[in-house]
């Protein structure tokens, strides 16, 4: 029988290695906070960290930042009066500055298995320099890679024993995308439902993308 | 003639009159958010960054929904009609020319249509990019939301060449600022608008580019 539910919060984040590569979820609603405070006990060091946004002074990317954890954070917006802003002005933190669209589209080229692809995004802003550009039909492009995860961090609103996920609202954001994009996927749900429960034709992440789900009640 | 400078919501008001019935607008944080507070009257599909395709008016109180939010982080409703996406669905209606406009604030706009809206530096540590330089280069047009002159020091935003970090080269068709709208041309901004008592004089005196009337 498939089951990919566990039992903890301890075994939802068991194996996760030093230097593995995350990549978490969010965008406000979205946000796993249960899985990223579970990966700040877990205790894996020099992680790279890959969300939209380097968050504010406290909150799961701020309380995860906080406790030295991360070498490098991959993201598309940081605040200078932040946890993340402070220990990049210190050193302490290595920052990756990715347009918005673009890591959203590096992170879906990995799940989908693009080894790279052209966009015009930043390709003529200080983002590019040093960095192979290209004209196509007229337009200067750059080159972009993807972004392959060791782990995703997940949040859904409803999951069953298969993995199938249902997102809330705008809470979908990069759930679906970044639960494609990793060799490990770890779920946090508000709701564990039936199989079949969920309509196969409104699951919004299949199950082949899950690994582990765990349920947290909201 | 004395002149009274537009307010936020008076730029926001003043943008809204120009969308017509139909479009698929993107709007950026800042002023341009509050443009659809004004297109009230008419059948337009508002887009944010984060998955949401139409936008309905700000939540009351009692039926904020914590799962619904903007680019802003702001919570929102949906219209009726409204649908969701993921992430890299949602940059691909940006990146892709799926929106007949995108308002974006700036800090600088130049005269051969680049923008800077995203850092004053190099190297200073507030690197917010956002989703801006994907709306820049992938809407049918961009529209710019701006005070015209900077409130310290009154220097003029609107640049023969921009001195901050570009967001994206030649990309914008309009802007919106506090005192006039000026469209993008080859030989300059052209002044479609001035508000009440605004002189030709007193405009060029506050901008540094190039300004024409046709």
């Amino acid at each position: 029988m498939i089951d990919k539910f566990v039992p903890s919060l301890a075994d939802a984040m068991a194996g996760i290695q030093d230097g593995a590569t995350v990549l978490a979820a969010g965008f406000g609603p979205g946000t796993p906070a249960t899985l990223m405070r579970g990966l700040a006990e877990q205790g894996a060091r020099d992680l790279t960290i890959v969300m939209n946004a380097g968050g504010r002074d406290e909150g799961p990317i701020a309380d995860l930042l906080s406790t030295g954890l991360v070498g490098k954070l991959i993201c598309s917006f940081v605040r200078a009066d932040s946890v993340a802003g402070r220990q990049f002005a210190k050193g302490q933190l290595e920052l990756e500055i990715v347009p918005q669209g673009t890591l959203a589209e590096r992170i879906r080229a990995a799940g989908a298995g693009v080894r790279g692809f052209y966009t015009p995004t930043a390709a003529d802003t200080i983002l590019a320099e040093g960095r192979e550009t290209r004209m196509i039909n007229g337009r200067l492009c750059l080159l972009e890679y993807p972004i392959f995860g060791d782990v995703a961090l997940i949040d859904a609103w409803q999951a069953d024993r298969f993995g199938n996920l249902t997102h809330r609202d705008s809470a979908r954001n990069f759930n679906p995308i970044m639960a494609m994009a990793a060799k490990m996927t770890i779920v946090q749900t508000a709701h564990v439902v039936e199989l079949g429960a969920i309509q196969p034709e409104h699951v919004h992440t299949a199950g082949v993308f899950v690994q582990r789900v765990l349920h947290v009640p909201v | 003639m004395e002149f009274q400078p537009l307010d936020r919501d008076g730029i926001a008001a003043r943008i809204a009159r120009d969308i017509p019935e139909g479009w698929f607008v993107n709007l950026g944080i800042g002023i341009p958010t509050k443009v659809s507070d004004f297109v009230q009257d008419r059948e337009v599909i508002f887009h944010a960054e984060n998955g949401v395709i139409g936008i309905g008016p700000a939540p009351t109180e009692a039926n904020i929904n914590p799962y619904l939010v903007n680019a802003g982080v702001q919570h929102i409703t949906l219209i009726t009609g409204a649908a969701l996406v993921h992430h890299a669905d949602s940059f691909a209606i940006a990146r892709g020319g799926h929106l007949d406009l995108c308002v974006l604030g700036a800090f600088e706009v130049a005269e051969n249509g680049d923008i800077a809206n995203w850092a004053r530096s190099d190297h200073e540590p507030t690197k917010q990019v956002g989703g801006a330089m994907d709306l820049a280069v992938g809407a049918q047009r961009l529209w710019v939301a701006m005070e015209h002159t900077n409130k310290r020091g009154g220097g003029s935003r609107i640049r023969t060449a921009c001195s901050y970090p570009l967001t994206a080269k030649g990309v914008v068709k309009r802007v919106y600022t506090d005192l006039a709208v000026l469209e993008v041309t080859p030989r300059g901004f052209a002044v479609l608008d001035m508000i009440p008592g605004m002189t030709r004089e007193a405009l060029r005196a506050r901008t540094e580019a190039t300004l024409i009337w046709r």
